[in-house]
């Protein structure tokens, strides 16, 4: 066999930064995303794919609002909890918010502490991270019963527009369904992280092929999504 | 081929500017608290039209930004992701105009043909 074949662009040329970067990054004969590896690009590629789906559900619910001329119910009312003999309006939403936040701000140290290998540190938040997803999901299952109890349908509810019932389930529900899938991926990763896997190079159980510690990363990129959508959902639905 | 030789050694360098201190991280875990508690303060002392509107969305634009630049490190990233990512849903605005426009008229139908009703 001859020599590997080479690519003296990739070396010899430094990559340049700004605008002239970018043409030159996005110019033919070779991979665009630099600095990235395949993993975490794909991941990015995901997530722009999930902000159309999401995207999407905003807009129809944007569209059930604006085009309905019955009143909408006011969430601030529909989401008010008594707390000690106190109305809180959006206290339940309020509390949520703070946690999806916090599991965020875990989550990122993780992710640092996986760059320095600390295995003890990165699972220790990565669980953490798992801890406050589960109590959002599990707040978000209470408000669900909550307001099934009260009558709120996919079809009707009491307080106004049957499009809130409709809109409220699917956008909650599928990020509900996001953040479930993410607490699973955490414990997955912070198993193996856990267990020293991107040490001792062991084999994935699926792929056969050892992990790195960016995996941590790209967990992140994906829990760091599912709060930004939160912050979407937050301000568009809750609060608007 | 050429990218799988490349690969290792920009791997190395590249993990090397990742390490940022953990203070930057509970700096904007503390803005994003912040923003979150102001946020609810719009609705709990029940701001409304256009004050409550732009401040939902300027609060809301400056959470998604530390997230994404920051947790999200894309701060840190070359143009060319950058744009990738953050340009297309950009023009999801475009669909935004165009269901604005429908539902405007869609109501305008069911005020004439309904007199308010569904």
């Amino acid at each position: 066999m001859s020599a590997p074949i080479k690519n003296p662009a990739a070396e010899t040329v430094p990559r340049q930064p700004g605008l002239a970067g970018l043409a030159a990054d996005w110019a033919s004969d070779q991979r665009t995303f630099k600095d990235v590896s395949w993993g975490k690009a794909m991941m990015w590629i995901f997530l722009l794919s999930d902000t159309f789906v999401f995207g999407c559900f905003l807009i129809a619910y944007m569209a059930a609002r604006m085009s309905t001329a019955v009143p909408w119910p006011n969430p601030s009312e529909v989401f008010a909890l008594e707390i000690g003999g106190t109305h809180m309006p959006l206290i339940l939403i309020a509390i949520m918010t703070f946690v999806l936040i916090s599991s965020s701000g875990t989550m990122a140290m993780a992710v640092n502490y996986g760059y320095r290998r600390d295995r003890r540190k990165t699972a220790a938040l990565m669980l953490l991270t798992a801890l406050f997803g589960a109590a959002f999901v599990g707040m978000q299952a209470f408000e669900w019963s909550k307001l099934i109890a009260e009558g709120v349908r996919p079809w009707a509810n009491p307080w106004g527009a049957a499009q809130f019932g409709s809109s409220f389930f699917m956008i909650t529900g599928f990020h509900g369904t996001h953040v479930t899938f993410g607490v699973i991926f955490l414990l997955i990763i912070a198993r193996k992280v856990w267990r020293g896997d991107f040490e001792t190079e062991r084999p994935g159980f699926f792929t056969s092929r050892k992990g790195r510690y960016e995996i941590v990363e790209i967990t992140g990129l994906y829990w760091h999504f599912v709060d930004l959508v939160w912050v979407f959902i937050f301000a568009f639905f809750y609060l608007w | 081929m050429a990218h799988a030789q490349t690969h290792a050694p920009q791997h190395a360098a590249h993990t090397e500017h990742r390490q940022h201190p953990i203070k930057l991280y509970l700096v904007v875990w503390g803005l994003l608290f912040v923003l979150s508690a102001l946020s609810y303060l719009v609705d709990f002392f029940g701001l409304e039209g256009y004050l409550r509107w732009s401040l939902i969305l300027i609060f809301m634009m400056l959470k998604a930004g530390l997230i994404v630049a920051v947790f999200m490190h894309m701060a840190w990233e070359r143009l060319a992701l950058i744009y990738a990512v953050i340009l297309p849903p950009l023009l999801v605005l475009v669909f935004v105009a165009l269901m604005v426009s429908e539902s405007n008229y869609i109501l305008f139908t069911r005020l004439t043909f309904f007199g308010g009703g569904e």
